[in-house]
């Protein structure tokens, strides 16, 4: 096997973007691909609500994700990479990047697209001049991606680590952005097995009054009470904290509801339909135990991609954990 | 390439299938039911429905059958508790979207999504519709997009694409991307119906469908001729539930009698006076080597894609008109003299298979001494309508042969409505016409997948022709575009706008698929085995017609003005 594969495996590096998928697992798969070109990209798309830690990696240590990507790069032969990027984090780091991937076969992209233009399908549409919609899987990108070569997506943080791997000043951190309302918010890196207690309280960011936070992104992060923070964060690694007595949980419903429903491709019913269905009974606040039972179980098992499938995860446990449904009862008696 | 055969197991049947078949194929070639609404076998599988899910034993989750592709010794299940919740409310959800008018639908309640509910037990009224007050498009005088009837499954969106147009697409309304009609969809829509045909709830129909479809019966002052085109015999008793390409010629006469319409031709007759006009035609040319290829104008949706769309091709096409427009203006003129009629007194209502015929009807063009030919053109889905609307069933009915003189075609006629037919009909005349012999089958070299497009080299005395025939828009672009690089490649094209030819046109009843469009064309094709008369220059009636009318009025009703 390869020297550096081998090393990310005993690392037991994972993804960063969010699925958190085995970066090992996946280099060897597309080693094994056989094929005359094959294509990198890194993936700094990022646009679910309070993950900003891609945007702080590129800005402070642009040249360690470029190591990594050049690790690719000569990991796989014939291959070239993109670093695709969001709009502003193109217009933001445009220049400096275009002087560290100067001569290499490295291009920017500027993505096209909202939150769901950075789902690996979706990227090799966008690049390909596509429409923004999902594929059809199998055959995974690994398989059949940009112009029906093999292609290896991983994330800015995913480079970013794999290169410290390679240098074998690997820290089994990842990094964490805490928003919302935090005494000190930003992007902190921190051991990767750290519970989000200890993550709040390192960071000086544990509330003093009476909260709950949601844990791995701003759009289908779950909802944890304070009692239940003993556990890593999942997802890209966010953290944001609410003040329960000041958050008016139907609008935190409603910014998901919406947030969805701008940024889904359409095309697949359950997505489409439900979380329009969701919007609606969260504005007119009539919560039906019933129908959301059902939508979010087609959600959640018919969806069409990874947007859907997890779409659920927010409004299903800020419902249960606040008592919304019961509440609602009351209020109809 | 022959593909590997395995062996997979459907609800406990085990049932063969080829590597990289589908579920949902393998599913379906077995005889086992898996509900889907989406996916339609001319177009790719979309997985947007989210009703063929399955589940497969040793995997967790639903899989959509119409993408999944099966593996040796899978084990697939159809149905469970889990699958029929997953239905039901994704059934509702569809629902949602799609605002019923159920009593004036093309689907006339062979209707997919209708079947499904009762199936699944679905509230059709659970959610409140969603696109109430959508707007309704019109594109010519053809036919209609109902977005509050669109369940945005893209499937017109893929078809209208594939026949080399693509004026459906998708806009963001507020936060929804939806089916709508590009900017100038007006002006480049070509009117062949396909988005009618692959539409699985009944968004699109034809103009007046089926609103106005007693429009043509109600003017009792006029004498009322009607004329029906060579693939509604083999389609119309689908609406009847016989099996498709049932030949029902004579039921269908007798049907419309019934209806009220005294007299009844065979547009298969104005075929015939086509196929003699156009084999002279491609003599001319040829003689001349002027304005070659000759290509085919029968079909309208192939003249507007050209004028539209390749307007330097515009010369190559015949002057001859369409088939129904020779009837039509023979009917006003050589039949109305002989019945002592004006042409001004008579109504002519053509039953198509074709929406594009609607349009064709309307052109300033094909008007005979001011008159318009044609009066009314309704789909073979509306005369189904008023069949059923004034109880006259097709399988009760007693057979009645169509009116003479205009009223019995040659084989020739008859095959018009299937891809090829307008060719081999032609270049049979355009044989004798030069040799005087009628020559034998022509050899076709078969180029697309499912014959879309057909290439011949053919003798005949000394002519030597290089023929194509083409089906569907999309591939007749790869031709012209081949043309644009080589001139010379053909002398004689036909094209048909649709799928198959006619039998698959835009009026055509639902379904329509490829095994329903071959069963159509088939029986076209049976009926001209069993003619006595197959070549259109042997048809009586023609030279009855030449006889009686002089060289330039014949002219005048068979050719389009230049």
């Amino acid at each position: 096997m390869n020297e550096i594969i081998k090393k990310m495996k005993k690392a037991g590096l994972k993804g960063r973007s969010g699925g958190g998928f085995p970066t090992a697992l996946k280099w060897e798969i597309f080693k094994k691909q056989r094929a005359r070109k094959k294509y990198i990209i890194c993936n700094a798309a990022e646009g679910e609500p309070g993950v900003i830690k891609d945007g702080y990696i590129l800005e402070k240590f642009p040249q360690v994700v470029v190591e990594g990507i050049k690790i690719a790069l000569r990991t796989f032969k014939n291959s070239n990479a993109f670093i695709y990027l969001k709009e502003d984090y193109y217009q933001r780091f445009k220049e400096n990047l275009q002087k560290i991937i100067l001569g290499l076969p490295i291009s920017l992209f500027c993505k096209k697209g909202g939150y769901l233009a950075g789902e690996e399908s979706v990227i090799l549409n966008v690049i390909e001049g596509k429409d923004p919609e999902p594929r059809i899987k199998p055959p995974f990108p690994l398989q059949v991606g940009l112009w029906g070569c093999p292609t290896l997506i991983n994330n800015v943080e995913t480079f970013y680590y794999i290169a410290k791997i390679n240098r074998g000043e690997y820290n089994f951190c990842r990094f964490y952005s805490i928003s919302g309302e935090a005494k000190n918010k930003g992007v902190f890196e921190l051991p990767e097995n750290y519970s989000i207690e200890q993550i709040l309280k390192e960071t000086g960011n544990f509330p003093g009054f009476d909260f709950f936070v949601q844990a791995g992104g701003g759009a289908v992060g779950e909802i944890l009470l304070p009692h239940e923070l003993n556990q890593p964060v999942r997802g890209s690694g966010a953290i944001i904290i609410y003040n329960k007595k000041k958050t008016d949980p139907f609008d935190l419903l409603k910014k998901w509801a919406s947030f969805f429903m701008q940024e889904n491709c359409d095309r697949c019913l359950p997505c489409r339909e439900g979380i329009f269905r969701i919007w609606e009974m969260i504005e007119n606040k009539k919560l039906d135990k019933e129908n959301l039972d059902n939508l979010f179980f087609v959600l959640e098992n018919t969806s069409f991609c990874g947007l859907g499938r997890s779409a659920s995860i927010p409004f299903k446990s800020l419902i249960q954990k606040l008592n919304l449904l019961e509440n609602n009862e009351k209020k109809k008696n | 390439m022959r593909k590997k055969r395995i062996e997979i197991i459907i609800d406990a049947k085990k049932c063969t299938a080829f590597q990289k078949e589908t579920i949902l194929e393998v599913a379906s070639r077995n005889g086992i039911e898996i509900p889907s609404l989406c996916y339609h076998p001319d177009l790719t599988a979309k997985a947007h429905c989210r009703l063929c899910l399955v589940e497969i034993e040793g995997r967790s989750g639903f899989f959509p059958a119409c993408t999944t592709q099966v593996e040796k010794g899978m084990k697939v299940i159809t149905d469970s508790p889990g699958l029929r919740r997953a239905r039901q409310v994704n059934l509702e959800l569809i629902f949602s979207q799609h605002q019923e008018e159920c009593f004036d639908c093309v689907w006339n309640f062979n209707c997919q999504m209708l079947n499904l509910a009762k199936k699944y037990n679905v509230e059709i009224t659970h959610f409140q519709d969603r696109k109430k007050g959508y707007p309704v498009f019109q594109f010519g005088p053809a036919l209609i997009f109902d977005s509050s009837k669109c369940v945005d499954c893209r499937a017109c969106i893929e078809v209208c694409k594939n026949q080399g147009v693509g004026v459906l697409g998708i806009k963001k309304n507020q936060s929804f991307w939806e089916v709508m009609p590009l900017e100038n969809f007006e002006e480049k829509c070509c009117y062949c119906g396909q988005c009618i045909i692959h539409c699985p709830v009944g968004a699109f129909e034809a103009v007046g469908e089926f609103e106005k479809v007693e429009k043509p019966l109600l003017d009792k002052s006029k004498t009322i001729v009607f004329q029906f085109a060579p693939a509604v015999r083999v389609s119309i008793g689908e609406e009847f539930n016989f099996s498709p390409g049932t030949i029902l010629t004579e039921k269908l006469v007798a049907g419309i009698r019934k209806l009220g319409g005294g007299v009844v031709f065979d547009t298969s007759v104005g075929a015939d006076f086509t196929t003699f006009e156009e084999a002279k035609e491609l003599i001319e040319r040829l003689k001349e080597r002027k304005n070659l290829p000759l290509f085919t104008s029968c079909c309208p949706a192939w003249v507007r894609f050209v004028e539209i769309y390749y307007p330097e091709f515009i010369p190559n096409l015949t002057t001859v008109r369409s088939p129904h427009m020779i009837l039509g203006g023979l009917v006003k003129s050589f039949w109305a003299r002989r019945q002592k009629i004006e042409a001004e007194k008579i109504v002519v209502v053509s039953i198509m298979p074709c929406v594009a015929k609607k349009y064709e009807i309307k052109r300033e063009d094909l008007k005979v001494n001011n008159l318009f030919p044609v009066d009314y053109v309704l789909t073979t889905r509306e005369l189904a309508f008023l069949f059923k609307k004034y109880k006259i069933d097709l399988r009760k009915i007693a057979p009645s042969q169509a009116d003479i003189p205009l009223g019995i075609p040659s084989g020739a006629g008859v095959i018009y409505g299937a891809s090829g037919g307008v060719m081999e009909a032609a270049l049979r005349t355009f044989s004798y016409l030069t040799t005087r012999k009628n020559f034998n089958k022509i050899k076709f070299q078969n180029l697309g997948k499912n014959e879309e497009i057909k290439t011949a080299k053919i003798k005949i005395g000394a002519y030597s022709l290089r023929a194509a025939t083409v089906n569907g828009l999309g591939n007749a672009v790869k031709i012209l575009q081949e043309l644009k690089k080589k001139p010379d490649l053909y002398d004689y094209i036909e094209v048909m706008a649709c799928p198959g030819g006619c039998i698959g046109g835009g009026g055509q009843p639902l379904p329509v698929s490829p095994q329903i469009r071959k069963e159509r064309a088939e029986s076209l094709y049976q009926i001209y085995k069993t003619k006595e008369i197959r070549f259109a220059h042997e048809n009586p009636v023609l030279k009855e017609v030449y006889d009686a009318l002089s060289p330039q009025e014949i002219i005048s009703i068979t050719h389009r003005k230049e």
